[in-house]
């Protein structure tokens, strides 16, 4: 229901360029889905596009700092979306990001995250160096599929420092996964799947 | 309830057979149509009917709510265009506030001034007052980037999208002598004689189409589309006059306005979208893209059909 709602109000369309799709009708596999970041409705709108079969085993990644300040936000973030939630500030060997996040793809389920590690601030900046989690979780454990996910509008709908939606229609573009080769170093990885985001940008619509 | 006159009746049982007819042909041609593109064409021609199925039935049961049921369906189609528009519209971090007063201002506003039969505000508030806004909140925003060219097409999308199509409803506040008990049946006149116009141009485009009009804005409109769905249309607009104050004439000329118009409305539609290099608007309606793919030639034709039966037709002060 609440995925309904999120859809209604961003009017959000998943697109799957490529073989995307195909690859997703598969069960048991776990994924990462790692997209650009620019409004706190991100994580919502990606859960919201996929499929039922998989939304129900994905959660989004969201910085503890913000989401666990204040009653409303600790209720979205927990209740609503079931996110996991990760100590960006004070990184001790307990709250390690990677750990937790290692945590629920081993429970099975498939995350949402965003690699910038925070929302992009300016409508013309390029999307931001990815932090280096991303490659940590592909080196952990091959099998887990790296999906790029290009959001598209989300900016305009709710930007940073905004609280009204507008509802303009959002789109989410799912692409090929990412796959960490054998003669990468990290540079090289994280590199790649910036890119893998940044070309699903210019993927366009005439390909939906 | 509207005056069910026996004519409204046998509109509703041709209607109904057309539809009937259309879903019937489409299954024979599924069955019988071997090529791929072909295929292709027939299952967007499919999908098609079956949106119109469940367009006609959402209108009919509208126009049993009378003001207050077009007035609710109109603002419904307004708010979704109109999202589909400034979507397209490369709008900036200084217009969220002035897309606020668009979205949740403008409209309602507009759609309750129909409601309450406000002529004079109701053709003054957009163009006046609405233009004044939106440009003053997108300048107190204090960005400069392109300031004109975002305001401008923010209230060129509130115009078509919100005013124009607002006049659909607001025929229904006409006061026409003679004609008071169905007043209904000139907002069905128009909106059937303007997507049957759409449809029929398909249609004969589709099958004899060789001639663009403008190749370089449209592939799909040509001049044996133009001229076959605009004659066919007025004279169904012609076989509708038992629903209007006109006689025949008057009615063929109302028809062939509106489909003229109509066309416009599709070209200038279709000018935007390869401006902003998509196809459709969007996805919402299946087989026909987003609802302003739907809506364009009526946003056209509906301002400019009432105020010609405003002027000669209705009594004033409205």
């Amino acid at each position: 229901m609440v995925a309904t709602l999120i859809r209604l109000l961003t009017g959000v369309q998943a697109r799957w360029v490529g073989d995307g799709a195909q690859t997703l009708q598969t069960d048991g596999v776990r994924r990462v889905f790692f997209a650009n970041h620019t409004s706190n409705l991100d994580g919502a709108v990606i859960w919201a596009a996929l499929p039922r079969a998989i939304r129900d085993q994905t959660r989004p990644v969201a910085a503890q700092d913000y989401w666990n300040a204040g009653a409303i936000r600790r209720y979205l973030a927990k209740r609503v979306f079931n996110c996991v939630l990760i100590e960006r500030k004070k990184v001790t060997r307990s709250s390690n990001p990677i750990l937790v996040m290692q945590q629920a793809i081993d429970a099975g389920e498939s995350l949402i995250i965003f690699p910038e590690g925070g929302r992009t601030k300016d409508e013309t900046a390029e999307m931001g160096v990815f932090k280096p989690g991303l490659y940590h979780l592909a080196k952990k454990d091959p099998t887990v599929q790296l999906i790029p996910v290009y959001l598209e509008n989300l900016n305009r709908i709710l930007p940073k420092g905004e609280f009204i939606l507008i509802p303009l229609l959002a789109t989410a573009r799912f692409g090929n996964a990412v796959e960490l080769l054998a003669d990468d170093t990290k540079e090289s990885f994280l590199h790649r799947a910036r890119k893998a985001v940044i070309d699903l940008k210019h993927s366009g619509d005439c390909h939906a | 309830m509207p005056d069910l006159n026996p004519f409204a009746v046998k509109l509703i049982v041709a209607m109904l057979i057309l539809l009937g007819l259309a879903s019937v042909i489409g299954m024979v041609l599924a069955k019988t149509i071997q090529s791929e593109s072909g295929k292709k064409t027939v299952a967007n021609l499919n999908a098609r009917t079956r949106a119109w199925w469940v367009m006609a039935i959402i209108f009919g049961l509208s126009l049993c709510g009378g003001l207050g049921g077009v007035t609710v369906l109109f603002g419904l189609i307004s708010f979704l265009a109109l999202r589909e528009v400034l979507t397209l519209t490369p709008t900036r971090r200084g217009d969220h506030h002035t897309l606020f007063w668009a979205f949740f201002v403008a409209v309602p506003l507009q759609f309750v001034l129909v409601y309450r039969e406000w002529y004079g505000l109701f053709v003054a508030m957009i163009p006046v007052y609405g233009f004044l806004v939106l440009a003053i909140r997108s300048a107190i925003a204090g960005d400069v980037t392109m300031y004109l060219e975002r305001a401008a097409k923010i209230y060129w999308g509130v115009m078509i999208c919100v005013y124009c199509l607002s006049h659909a409803p607001a025929l229904l506040f006409l006061k026409i002598p003679g004609y008071e008990s169905h007043r209904w049946a000139l907002l069905a006149y128009l909106v059937i004689v303007v997507q049957m116009s759409d449809v029929l141009q398909y249609v004969w485009g589709k099958t004899l189409g060789k001639h663009k009009v403008i190749p370089k804005l449209s592939p799909s409109k040509t001049w044996e589309g133009l001229v076959g769905g605009v004659v066919s249309a007025s004279l169904i607009g012609v076989m509708l006059t038992p629903l209007t104050p006109f006689n025949y004439w008057q009615s063929g000329v109302m028809s062939l306005v509106i489909c003229v118009m109509g066309f416009f409305g599709g070209l200038v539609a279709s000018a935007i979208k390869r401006d902003a290099g998509v196809k459709d608007y969007g996805q919402l309606i299946e087989g026909h893209g987003g609802m302003m793919d739907r809506v364009d030639s009526l946003a056209f034709a509906a301002p400019v059909f009432f105020h010609l039966v405003r002027y000669y037709f209705a009594i004033g002060p409205v």
